[in-house]
């Protein structure tokens, strides 16, 4: 399985490789990383149907988490990648937005990933 | 007969005026009666002495008539004097009365005034208090806007050190696991990674820690002494802040924001939650203009925020021995409108719409860079192109 973590905090990739270091080892899931949303909708447009699932930060300088998530629900349709909104406001503005724009999901930071794996199995099943 | 006469004339005060009659008629009254006896008792003597009698009888005559002139003259001048005494007197009777008006008005108007003084004491008072009141709140203003980009500015540091100091749990397991297990080149490069991550629990937990101390500064009401500062340090810490501040606030908001820092300046003497408020301030305006440009959806636009900040050494002023930094928050908006650019800095100007600016801000800016830090802060604008606001602060 193919993630695309989006964040604008380099630290983030060091983190989902130690985090997920087993499933990285057994190739269970393979990760790629972006630090804004135009970078990763350049990664979409070179990786078509690549990333099965993508993970966004929502508080991004320049193109916003949410931007990004409009961006891909209308271009990358068939079929449409799951995207999990993960943001450091855990405010109900920020949820129904992100919901209304058609997020999979909504998680706050600091993350925590046990819920994050579990909802990822959930996903791809 | 004509003693008792004069008697009565002497004695009443009412005939004194009449007394001159006696004196003028009296000589010829008594010159022309001797006369008339001469003439009965001895007319011979009379018709000797005619010639003399006659002219005895006309210098009586005329005595009167000089009695009666000169008499009449002094009378006018006794009444011209009695009535100046009069008129003197009633002057004088008029004047104390209306010294004793003018002391009372004098009276009232200072009771008048002293009451208007401390009216107006208590008004200034009270505008004084007002004004620490609103200057507070420009600060918690600015400080509301700040609490957003500070949650976010700490969650993002929390989730590392939570996270990290988690991964070295499993990591502190795994590799003990490993040193049972006798593969020491496994757990030397398991501990290497817990060495790592260390590191990065440290760095993230002292960002928090730096974005908490900044906040409590900023809203400190007291101010600040001037310490040693890392003025790029501090403008990269107020662009984040009000960038995700505004993020926060308003989910359509977008704008890219650049940095250009000299890295040669040194550490400069500032009071730093005073320089912070300027730079937070300037900061939030130029990604306010933009934003409201951005409302106007022209094509192409790209709402750009510039903060950079320059050494002004000898190279650029030869003169000038002391050693100055010039920061520079430049935006790509609507600029300033000409016809406001003289009153920017002014108290309460604003031209945002009500409830949304204090009107304090850039007055405040002003205030502290020139009085507070003996700098000079200026806006070079282009209506319809942006705007750009300098600060120019000495390193001494």
């Amino acid at each position: 399985m193919k993630i695309l973590v989006v964040d604008d905090e380099r630290d983030i990739e060091v983190l989902f490789e130690q985090r997920f270091r087993r499933e990285i080892k057994t190739g269970e899931i393979d990760f790629a990383f972006a630090y804004s949303g135009e970078q990763a909708l350049d990664y979409l447009n070179q990786h078509v149907h690549e990333a099965v699932l993508i993970l966004s930060d929502i508080n991004m300088p320049g193109m916003s988490g949410l931007e990004l998530l409009r961006h891909i629900k209308q271009k990358f349709s068939h079929p449409p990648p799951v995207v999990m909104m993960i943001t450091a406001y855990g405010d109900a503005e920020n949820y129904s937005q992100a919901m209304r724009l058609g997020a999979d999901d909504f998680l706050t930071k600091p993350l925590d990933f046990s819920v994050l794996k579990e909802k990822l199995k959930e996903k791809v099943q | 007969m004509l003693g008792w006469l004069l008697y009565i004339l002497n004695k009443h005060e009412k005939f004194k005026e009449a007394r001159f009659l006696v004196t003028a008629i009296v000589p010829y009254l008594v010159v022309s009666f001797v006369i008339e006896v001469i003439r009965l008792i001895n007319v011979d003597l009379f018709n000797r002495w005619h010639s003399w009698t006659d002219a005895i009888q006309t210098f009586a005559f005329i005595w009167g008539i000089g009695t009666w002139i000169v008499t009449r003259r002094q009378r006018k001048e006794l009444i011209k004097a009695r009535q100046k005494a009069i008129e003197e007197e009633q002057n004088n009777k008029v004047i104390s009365a209306m010294k004793a008006q003018l002391e009372i008005d004098v009276a009232e108007r200072t009771a008048e005034l002293r009451k208007q003084k401390e009216e107006l004491e208590i008004t200034l008072d009270e505008l004084k208090a007002a004004q620490a009141q609103l200057i507070q709140s420009e600060k918690m203003a600015s400080l509301g806007e700040l609490t957003a980009g500070i949650a976010h500015e700490i969650q993002n540091p929390l989730n590392f050190v939570n996270n990290f100091s988690e991964v070295n749990r499993e990591l502190i397991t795994e590799m003990k696991h490993e040193i049972e297990s006798g593969n020491f080149t496994e757990a030397k490069d398991i501990a290497k990674d817990i060495e790592d991550n260390e590191e990065k629990i440290n760095y993230h937990g002292k960002r928090a820690d730096a974005i908490v101390k900044s906040m409590l500064q900023h809203s400190r009401s007291a101010s600040g002494k001037k310490e040693p500062t890392d003025i790029n340090a501090l403008a990269d810490e107020y662009l984040r802040l009000s960038y995700h501040g505004l993020r926060a606030k308003d989910k359509s908001f977008n704008a890219k924001f650049e940095t250009d820092f000299d890295d040669s300046i040194r550490e400069i003497n500032i009071v730093q939650q005073d320089i912070g408020r300027v730079l937070l301030n300037l900061i939030n305006n130029a990604f306010y203009s933009v934003s409201e440009k951005q409302r106007q959806e022209i094509p192409g636009y790209e709402p750009t925020i510039k903060v950079t900040t320059r050494r002004l050494g000898d190279r650029f002023d030869p003169d000038n021995d002391r050693d100055r930094v010039e920061i520079r928050v430049a935006d790509n908006g609507s600029g300033v409108p000409k016809k406001v650019l003289d009153k920017i800095f002014q108290p309460f100007f604003t031209t945002k719409p009500t409830g949304l600016g204090t009107g304090l801000g850039l007055s405040l800016s002003y205030d502290i860079i020139t009085r507070g830090h003996g700098g000079e802060l200026k806006v070079e604008t282009k209506e319809g192109e942006g705007a750009e606001f300098i600060i120019i602060l000495p390193t001494q």
